[in-house]
């Protein structure tokens, strides 16, 4: 007797095979960063400092410099950076000018050059550089023969490089960042889709949890003297009705055998109704107390709060879905439910605590959207049921049940922070945005189709 | 069947060879099939019958080899290519759309998209086809409200529509009661007095000895032998399949009943299982037969949990016990192998140690993680006392043969170390080898002291390995047989079908 045996990848590939879309995602980041690959012209705090030491260590005690910047918030850390660097080198900058336009900038000069203050270096970022005439070199000669204190003056600039945008760790953690909400609500649906279920109301229930939290801080909680364990409550509060809402579909799909589309969608237009009765209307309610935007805008050892969130979520997950009796009930009530059963699975608490870790997902992307926006948004999350689906799908976990991995769904929501990330980078208008990421939603199933395809 | 002098065979196949990645699965196979014969393809799962029949429906290619229909040549590149040179396939599993009628089913396929359908010219055609295998069944019946024999029916009509002269039959009567058996084997009568050729495979040596003509037996991918059928014993034919003799079918082992551990009274479940009461010793194999839809499998059902008891009760060592679900059976060491591996008893896409630890996972794992080492040293053991042939435990369920699923079904079970194990068909659809190894399992089940309860539809299993058996006809308990080695398949049938004036009495 023989056994029909497939062919086995060796376990090397098992990184390869069970997350292949890890490939799509660095093709992906790969294909943006190449399209975004162009000189970049720092004016941050760092190439501040960078410039700053490159005069000193050009002119050295003979070092007279001005800054010429623009009245901008982000030309402040620069101009502060070039200060405090030139201080700290035992010198001292001459003179700060910050102006609006080229000609004032020429009037500041002219000024300085009538004074007879010694000047010989400019320092200024890139934008002005090459954009305003009185800092090119000509002009600037010219100026020098009418003020016998500007001798020798040139502009100087930080060092301009290759690179994109793209790349830079700030982008890529506000990725990570804008994204969280969705991937955490992809936690939730993964484990629902894997049991052959599907939840449509995550967006409106995220709303609702937005919802309950800004309204009970501002009628129970005290409103803008709020405590910090109001806020929290107010926030929890936000969660467990969701939770609940959670506990509810998988009620009407155990017990009643309504189909989890259903039940879930008639609870998304629920519970988005409720979110604007609470509201009383669209638009949204502020939540005045302080502290409460700190679930979004805090920071655990350096880590945004909802980055730190969603990953020790992501591990958490993992484990119980890969190394837990709960992980290996909830594959196999999706792969055969009758079998399940009849093997002693406890099929009824499954589904529940399926869509209560669901409702709960959702509850919790609520009150991180209300944390973010600090007012509760009767608009919050409207969509987001599809791309949270999207992301698992990408992910992907099979809409059919019994197969898929939460690690996956991580990468699938990346890969879709990504391709929205590159849109937005590459000036794509957002109705085209639309169109294009629509398609690569399908181009990514099918790259991960194909990969199976060859592999078996 | 021809003589000498006859013209060329109806299907001759030459010399195939087919392997896939790593197993050779057939090795320059030989087949002949004549006008109006049946031929009894035999052999174990695995041995080769399903990838030569996929050859000869044109769904496989092979390496090497020819096809000859009428002494012509022929290339079945395609199912289409096949269905073209007469070839028709009835295989285990239908496949008839539900919601469609017969007729429709019939004529599936055969228009093309846009063209009209003639309701009353292919109702005429269908009622001569039906007419044509002596069968009745309304042609206006919709597919999921016909039997299983019904639906075979329409099946061979169907391939018969399609002017098949050779007609495959895959395992035909797995499903069937005895009686429809009959009706099969006149269906199969009628083909071959129209001159069609008929290829039949199935496990079941009386139903091969009584239909077939001409045995052609595989092994191994290798053709071992074919033979007239009045020159072979049942003996001979599972020597050749199996390659070494055994020396009994049922290996009935001497068992010793003890004290009752298991008291069904009055379970009620309409319609299908009304007022049932049993008990069940341990060491015993009590055996349960009957006809399909008398209530067997519904009354296994019930005493595992996984239906609702309308009324009567449960006893366990003389208490009595809610069982409310499979998960409280299995605490009250209760188990159940369903008659149905694929739908009920596994997770075919999972791996068989994932299947094997999900009633156990309680076994392997501490503060609810899973210790997949724990579970898979278990599991080894159970690769070794079942023989059960897997690459290892990371082998999906799916790509196993039908004997070793139900070995790994059968260590999931064995793990939890059950008093009372319930087998529901524990044979069906198995090879004789297979068989025969989950037999004296039974036995040594029975021997350690286990209540067997064990449902079956092929009364030589039943009468064979039985210490009692129990005959239930419509829902009730028609009657007791207390000694199987001295009874007959007719005295079983008798209770079963309700003839005997005896019925009502236990009930």
């Amino acid at each position: 007797m023989k056994v029909p045996s497939r062919m086995k990848l060796p376990q090397d590939f098992s990184l390869f095979r069970d997350y292949g879309m890890v490939l799509v995602l660095v093709l992906l980041c790969g294909m943006i960063t190449w399209a975004t690959w162009e000189e970049q012209h720092p004016s941050d705090e760092s190439a501040g400092v960078a410039l700053a030491n490159g005069l000193y260590d050009l002119k050295g005690e003979d070092l007279h410099v001005a800054i010429i910047a623009r009245q901008t918030k982000s030309d402040d850390e620069f101009v502060k950076a070039i200060e405090d660097q030139i201080a700290e080198r035992g010198s001292s900058v001459k003179a700060v000018i910050r102006v609006r336009n080229p000609r004032d900038a020429r009037i500041e000069l002219e000024r300085l050059g009538v004074n007879n203050t010694r000047i010989n270096a400019i320092a200024t970022h890139n934008f002005c550089f090459s954009t305003w005439g009185i800092l090119k070199q000509a002009t600037l000669d010219g100026l020098a023969s009418n003020h016998k204190s500007f001798k020798d003056i040139r502009p100087y600039k930080p060092k301009s490089r290759m690179g994109s945008a793209f790349l830079s760790a700030e982008n890529l953690i506000a990725i990570l960042n804008q994204n969280a909400p969705v991937a955490i609500m992809a936690i939730g649906m993964t484990l629902v889709i894997i049991t052959a279920g599907i939840d449509l109301s995550v967006g409106s229930l995220m709303a609702l949890s937005a919802l309950i939290s800004a309204v009970t801080l501002r009628s129970w909680f005290g409103d803008a003297d709020a405590s910090a364990f109001g806020i929290m409550t107010a926030f929890l509060l936000g969660i467990l009705v969701c939770t609940a809402c959670g506990v509810f579909v998988g009620l009407m799909v155990t017990w009643f055998q309504i189909p989890p589309f259903v039940v879930t969608l008639a609870l998304m237009m629920v519970a988005r109704g409720l979110s604007f009765i609470l509201a009383g209307g669209a638009d949204p309610v502020d939540i005045q107390a302080t502290g409460a935007e700190l679930l979004y805008s805090g920071t655990i050892l350096g880590v945004p709060n909802q980055i730190a969130l969603m990953l020790w979520l992501f591990v958490i997950a993992h484990v119980v879905m890969s190394h837990t009796a709960l992980g290996r009930y909830i594959y196999a009530v999706g792969g055969n439910e009758q079998a399940a059963r009849l093997s002693g699975v406890p099929v009824f608490w499954v589904i529940i605590i399926v869509y209560a870790i669901c409702g709960a997902s959702a509850g919790l992307a609520g009150v991180m959207d209300a944390s973010h926006f600090t007012s509760g948004r009767p608009k919050a999350g409207e969509f987001f049921e599809l791309q949270v689906i999207a992301a698992v799908v990408v992910g992907g976990t099979s809409l059919l049940g019994g197969e898929g991995k939460i690690l996956g769904t991580f990468i699938g929501a990346m890969i879709l922070g990504v391709i929205q990330n590159g849109l937005n980078m590459q000036g794509v208008d957002s109705y085209t945005a639309n169109v294009v990421y629509g398609a690569l939603i399908l181009v990514a199933v099918l790259v991960d189709q194909l990969k199976r395809k060859l592999l078996n | 069947m021809s003589n000498d002098s006859a013209p060329p065979p109806l299907l001759e196949m030459k010399g195939i060879s087919k392997s896939f990645p790593g197993v050779r699965a057939l090795d320059n196979v030989d087949l002949t099939l004549h006008e109006g014969e049946v031929l009894a393809l035999l052999g174990e799962n695995g041995a080769g019958k399903s990838t030569l029949i996929k050859i000869l429906a044109g769904a496989h290619i092979p390496d090497s080899g020819h096809i000859y229909i009428d002494g012509e040549k022929v290339r079945m590149e395609s199912p289409a290519a096949a269905q073209q040179a007469g070839v028709g396939i009835i295989y285990q599993e239908f496949n008839l759309v539900p919601a469609l009628t017969a007729r429709e089913n019939i004529f599936l396929g055969q228009h093309s998209m846009f063209s009209l359908t003639n309701r009353s010219q292919e109702r005429a055609a269908t009622t001569e086809l039906f007419h044509r295998i002596g069968i009745e069944v309304s042609t206006e019946a919709l597919c999921r409200d016909l039997t299983v024999a019904q639906q075979q029916i329409v099946e061979i009509a169907k391939a018969l529509s399609q002017q098949a002269r050779i007609v495959v039959m895959d395992e035909p009567s797995a499903a069937l009661t005895p009686r429809e058996v009959e009706g099969l084997a006149a269906v199969i009568k009628e083909l071959k007095d129209q001159g069609i050729g008929v290829i039949y495979i199935s496990h079941r040596l009386d139903e091969v000895e009584a239909f077939a003509d001409r045995i052609t037996v595989l092994r191994d991918g290798k053709h071992v032998g074919a033979r007239a059928i009045d020159e072979v014993t049942r003996d001979q034919m599972i020597e050749m399949m199996v390659g070494r003799s055994i020396e009994n079918e049922f290996p009935k082992a001497a068992s010793k009943a003890g004290e009752v551990i298991l008291e069904a009274v009055g379970l009620h479940r309409p319609p299908a299982v009304k007022g049932v009461s049993l008990t069940l010793s341990k060491g015993e194999i009590l055996g349960v037969a009957g006809l399909v839809g008398a209530g067997r499998t519904e009354t296994a059902r019930l005493l595992f949990g996984a239906d609702k008891l309308d009324s009567g009760e449960i006893r366990l060592h003389g208490k009595k016990v809610a069982i409310k679900s499979p998960r409280q059976a299995i605490k009250h060491g209760i188990c159940l192998l369903t008659e149905d591996r694929k739908s009920q008893g596994l997770i075919l896409g999972q791996t068989v140690q994932e299947n094997f630890g999900l009633a156990n996972l309680s076994d392997f794992s501490a503060r609810g993680f899973v210790s997949r080492k724990r579970e898979g040293s278990a599991f080894g053991n159970y690769i070794d006392q079942l023989k059960i042939k897997v690459t290892g435990g990371s082998q999906t369920a799916e790509t196993l043969s039908g004997g070793n699923q139900q070995k790994v079904v059968l260590a999931k079970w064995l793990q939890q170390n059950a008093a009372v194990v319930i087998f529901d068909e524990p044979t069906r659809g198995i090879d004789v080898g297979a068989k025969y190894e989950i037999y004296l399992l039974m036995n040594e089940l029975a021997a350690q002291g286990k209540a067997i309860l064990m449902i079956s539809s092929e009364l030589p299993e039943v009468l064979g390995m039985s210490d009692r058996i129990l005959v239930m006809h419509e829902g009730r308990i028609a009657g007791e047989i207390t000694d199987p080695a001295s009874a007959t398949q007719e005295d079983v049938m008798k209770l079963a079908t309700g003839s005997t004036g005896e019925v009502a009495v236990e009930a």
